[in-house]
């Protein structure tokens, strides 16, 4: 059975259920794009770097019933981040969000739902405006495949002019104990005027089985509100993580992606600045030993004028992995006076190691300030140098220029507890 | 304490060194002068353990052991300090978490506890304070952006927190303006001790007004042509280094 067989009867299980509130249309329409698309494959111009098919040959479940029994409380604190003590804990279990799981610390700053329940109440008008907005932007079946299984989805919304006072860390688990799992969790933020808030993202594969993660967030920034956002992968498993911020008011976003690990891992990051003068801040830092393969693929749309972007990745390559930077910036005719940046910096520590480093910008108007340049290169052998004649070794004195290296990318990480972690983390990684 | 004997070395095929004689012993203070082209930068250069450079003959010896068979950090363990001429910047690395780092792992090579952040504090602020640097500038990125001076006063105080048994100085004195000048040799200075030795290499001689060295050294086409005290740095100065080429070429010729 192909995966597409397997996918359609697992598909008709889920319809023949509720229509949730309208999203069985949704999944339906979804399901018959995905249909078309299927898995994109080298030929499909935004996978030229990063061959996913194989992922598929698996038999996966991915309409898993209710799961968060599968996890013990002892399961649930390999997974924690620290700081979980003042979060607020959200938990999706292969795909679904986990209620009894989380710890969503009721506080009226901000409301914590099932995604169908927010699709009927007060919440529709910005359910039905905004869910699937990524769909427009990642034509691909990846994207779709998540869509048309939406079930057990999460919806936030932060309360106008609420700054909220915890993080929120997003625990995706991929548990492969039972079966092999194709988890897909979704969700829906919407920061209301004047809202800010913190949300921090990791992916986690329990068990001996095959999993792999196709994970969308959209999130939505309304006028004067704040987002930081940081996404930490550290896990073997394979996964596709979508994150998609679409500005609709004059505001502000930061996002920080940390890939320490992953066998292959392909980031979505899309930047919608639907709003004049707004800012966002896009950094990532990629740091790949073995076999791995990251992707870190961003889209920075200027569909308004007067906004500013920053994008700056730093990859260190190790062994044979490989390393994929493509960084999109459109700006579109009316967005006059657009300031737009990027960087992508990259060290191959072997000789094997690969970067595929790609700047694409599309510019419509004639009045903007945009740049881009990228780097790929060896550790500074003159730093390695200096290190080494004061009487550092060797390995200390690369690990001292590396993390020197990726410490201008951390110190964006706004929430100092999580980047002590990150900073920690890399220490042990630079273990040579 | 340091004894090089019939030093050939050279890069890509060209010979630089022709046979350095030298030692030096504990407490003194050497100096190396000579012309662009001389040798100079490659004699530090080999001292220091640059592997672009190769030695086709001689030895070196510091402290009883062979030079050219110790990797860089050994030679730091040993008790080698290089200032460089150009000191590399590294962005994202404090120069106290770098020096912190080099102090423990000389210790470590020596078979010493790591320094506690007490005491490293103190000599830290002892060496601040002797060198004239402050608190802002070891907290920036190593050497990122600092001017000519604060490098090299930089090197100075790194120096001074080592407390290395040789230290050679590359060119230390290039670029500083005269208050710079005084620092340096102030740092230096202090550091002269009856078990310590120090090489300046140099092109000019006004760092030598304030270090004053015991035996002075002109390194000519690759070999040391002439020796003397602090008054052949004076002469060297008056005359020119070509007063040294033509007695090279007399001596040639006769």
């Amino acid at each position: 059975m192909n995966y597409l067989e397997q996918f359609k009867q697992q598909f008709d299980r889920i319809q023949a259920g509720s229509n949730d509130n309208g999203l069985g249309t949704i999944r339906q329409n979804a399901f018959n794009a995905f249909s078309k698309m299927g898995i994109p494959t080298v030929k499909h111009e935004e996978w030229k770097y990063t061959r996913i098919s194989s992922v598929f040959n698996t038999q996966y479940e991915l309409s898993p019933e209710q799961t968060g029994d599968l996890l013990s409380s002892e399961d649930l604190a390999q997974v924690r981040l620290p700081g979980h003590e003042q979060a607020i804990e959200l938990v999706f279990v292969n795909g679904v969000f986990s209620f009894s799981l989380s710890n969503t610390r009721s506080s009226g700053q901000l409301e914590i739902m099932p995604l169908e329940t927010a699709a009927a109440n007060e919440y529709k008008d910005i359910v039905h405006k905004h869910f699937g907005h990524s769909g427009s932007y990642l034509k691909d079946g990846i994207n779709a495949l998540n869509t048309a299984f939406v079930r057990g989805a999460l919806f936030i919304h932060i309360n106008e002019r609420q700054i909220v006072q915890h993080p929120v860390y997003v625990y995706n688990i991929t548990d492969t104990r039972k079966e092999n799992v194709l988890a897909q969790p979704r969700s829906l933020v919407h920061l209301a005027e004047k809202a800010q808030v913190t949300i921090v993202e990791t992916f986690t594969t329990i068990g001996q089985g095959e999993g792999f993660t196709n994970q969308v967030m959209e999130i939505v920034v309304e006028k004067d509100a704040r987002l930081e956002y940081y996404k930490i992968q550290q896990d073997a498993g394979s996964q596709v993580s979508t994150t998609h911020i679409r500005h609709i008011g004059k505001s502000y976003s930061n996002t920080v992606t940390i890939s320490l690990d992953g066998g292959i891992v392909r980031n979505n990051l899309n930047i919608v600045l639907d709003a004049d003068y707004c800012e966002s801040h896009l950094y990532g830092l990629y740091f790949q030993k073995g076999q791995n393969h990251v992707d870190n693929h961003t889209v920075v749309d200027n569909v308004k004028p007067n906004c500013f972007s920053n994008q700056f990745y730093k990859g260190i390559i190790d062994d044979n992995a490989t390393g994929v930077f493509n960084g999109k910036i459109f700006v579109r005719p009316q967005a006059q006076k657009t300031n737009a940046y990027q960087s992508n910096k990259n060290i191959l520590l072997s000789g094997s190691a690969t970067v595929n480093t790609k700047p694409q910008l599309e510019i419509f108007a004639d009045d903007v300030k945009c740049s881009h340049g990228c780097t790929v290169g060896r550790l500074d052998e003159e730093g390695l140098f200096y290190l080494r004649s004061r009487g550092i070794t060797e390995k200390n004195a690369k690990s001292l220029l590396l993390h020197a290296f990726a410490g201008d990318i951390l110190e964006n990480i706004q929430l100092k507890i999580i980047r002590d972690y990150v900073d920690q983390q890399i220490t042990q990684r630079l273990d040579f | 304490m340091l004894s090089i004997k019939n030093l050939h070395a050279g890069i890509d095929e060209m010979k630089i060194l022709k046979g350095i004689n030298l030692a030096i012993n504990p407490g003194e203070v050497h100096a190396i002068m000579g012309p662009n082209g001389s040798g100079k930068s490659t004699l530090a250069s080999v001292l220091a353990g640059r592997e672009q450079y190769e030695v086709t003959e001689g030895t070196v010896e510091f402290l009883g052991k062979n030079l050219l068979d110790l990797s860089r950090e050994e030679r730091a363990g040993e008790g080698l300090f290089m200032a460089f001429q150009y000191p590399v910047e590294i962005p994202g690395l404090s120069t106290t978490n770098f020096v912190k780092t080099a102090i423990n792992e000389v210790r470590k090579y020596r078979g010493e506890e790591p320094l506690d952040a007490v005491s490293f504090l103190k000599l830290m602020k002892e060496k601040m304070a002797l060198m004239n640097i402050d608190q802002s500038l070891l907290s920036r990125s190593l050497n990122e952006g600092f001017s000519g001076g604060e490098k090299k006063r930089n090197e100075i105080f790194q120096m001074a927190m080592l407390q290395p048994k040789l230290a050679i100085l590359d060119e230390t004195d290039s670029g500083l303006d005269i208050d710079a000048i005084r620092i340096v040799a102030n740092g230096v200075n202090k550091l002269r001790s009856k078990d310590k030795a120090v090489l300046v290499v140099t092109h000019y001689q006004r760092l030598l007004d304030y270090v004053i060295p015991d035996f002075v050294h002109v390194l000519y086409n690759g070999r040391i042509v002439k020796s003397g005290n602090k008054e052949l740095a004076l002469e060297l100065e008056e005359k020119g280094y070509d007063f040294i080429k033509n007695e090279v070429m007399a001596k040639q010729e006769a």
